[in-house]
């Protein structure tokens, strides 16, 4: 029985039917879309406040009203998330509880600190651009809810990445010391950007299977060298350089060549030992916390005016 | 200190005039006024919608997808039901 289920499962993923929640899916499918897509959402929630620290500091109007946009839509984007995920029955809270222990992981970029107001720059041309890479191939993932929140998530992505890359641009068009501060933030952000698509596909042993379930349509490795090819020629235009000596095209592959990542790095950052692991997670827990209040009063509320509701509809019955 | 989670609403938007709602996502919300005040800012910064539904997700009920063979069989069998049924002499242009 059990066999015959996955097998029709699998037959529906071959022919590119997407699964909807109420659907019979393997158990461990449940889970790997349950993990990724949380993280997924942890992710939107935590990456807002790296951002969010330059907000108040913004240098004019214009910037401070996109930038507050950009970080708008991705509280919207943890948001569409969330509820693809509660479709695979995990409450909100319970994935909260998730993130606030721990035990949930989000993408570690956002455990590195935005310095200067060129990291708003970096951040909306690299960090918005590696995950359009990631998530364009998303908006095809088998299961329906996760898909079709992923639409509307890269809808508004393109905007992220245009007003991060206009940043920069008027870095280095403007002063000696604004160039500076961009070639900065580049330096600082370009490795941390290129472990955004995970690690080498020889590294990666689940991969495999999110393919078969058409979870994932390109390689880690390929999405990656996707990435430096379109950032090359970007960096170009701003006239900077990105920090890697063994950048280079190669004519025969059709590729850029780059060099090795620092691995180590990356898992010890994974590992919750980033220079901001810590102060971000903690932002997250006091907000829950002190939110709790107006969580509860909101509640109250709602329950006193529904009595107050049924108790007219009583009277005027009678 | 309660441990209540807000209940889902599940969320539907008009795009336009003359279109139907059509259902965006979920979220949370303590009433109805937080549930279509929300569903605004999470599902129409940019337009999205001209009007807005929200269905606590406990009060929707739907058919069983294990079931949808046999439910939606009815109609399997009933080509009549279409236009391209009926052979008529092509000099007749458009009908
Ligand atoms: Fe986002
Ligand atoms: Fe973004």
């Amino acid at each position: 029985m059990e066999i015959n289920l996955e097998e029709a499962f699998q037959k529906r993923i071959d022919e590119e039917i997407k699964i909807e929640p109420r659907d019979w899916m393997p158990e461990k499918y449940r889970k790997t879309l349950l993990r990724q897509i949380s993280q997924h959402a942890h992710s939107e929630i935590v990456g807002m406040l790296p951002e969010g620290n330059w907000i108040t500091r913004a240098p004019n109007l214009r910037r401070k009203v996109a930038l507050l946009a950009k970080v708008q839509d991705e509280a919207g984007h943890g948001l569409y998330l969330y509820s693809a995920a509660e479709t695979l029955g995990m409450t909100r809270d319970e994935m909260l509880a998730e993130l606030h222990s721990g035990k949930a992981k989000y993408s570690s970029i956002f455990n590195y600190p935005t310095l200067t107001w060129a990291d708003m720059g970096a951040i909306g041309w690299l960090v918005d651009g590696a995950a359009i890479m990631n998530q364009v191939p998303l908006c095809r993932a088998s299961y329906g809810p996760y898909a079709r929140a992923m639409v509307r998530v890269c809808k508004e992505e393109s905007f992220h990445q245009r007003q991060g890359y206009e940043i920069m641009l008027t870095l280095c068009q403007g002063t000696p010391e604004q160039k500076a501060m961009a070639q900065d933030a580049l330096n600082r952000w370009w490795w941390p950007s290129m472990m955004m698509f995970g690690p080498n596909d020889d590294n990666s042993p689940n991969s495999a299977q999110s393919t078969k379930w058409k979870i994932k349509r390109f390689s880690n490795d390929e999405l990656r060298q996707k990435f430096v090819d379109v950032s090359v020629p970007q960096a170009e235009i701003l006239g900077i350089t990105i920090p890697d000596a063994d950048l280079k095209w190669n004519e025969a592959r059709g590729h850029y060549d780059f060099g090795v990542i620092n691995w180590d790095e990356f898992n010890q950052v994974v590992a919750g030992n980033g220079p901001c692991n810590k102060q971000r997670l903690k932002a997250r827990v006091d907000a829950w916390e002190n939110g709790a209040w107006v969580r509860e009063a909101a509640v109250a509320y709602a329950e006193k005016r529904e009595k107050r509701k049924q108790n007219t509809e009583n009277t005027n019955a009678a | 200190m309660s441990n209540k989670e807000w209940p889902l609403w599940e969320v539907f938007i008009r795009a336009k005039q003359g279109l139907n709602h059509k259902h965006v996502g979920s979220l949370h919300a303590a009433d109805v006024k937080m549930a279509i005040e929300n569903a605004r800012d999470v599902y129409t910064r940019r337009m999205e919608g001209v009007s807005i539904w929200v269905v606590e997700s406990k009060n929707l009920h739907a058919s069983e997808p294990s079931e949808q063979e046999e439910f939606f069989d009815p109609a399997n069998d009933k080509i009549y039901r279409h236009p391209t049924f009926y052979i008529l002499p092509e000099e007749l242009n458009h009908m």
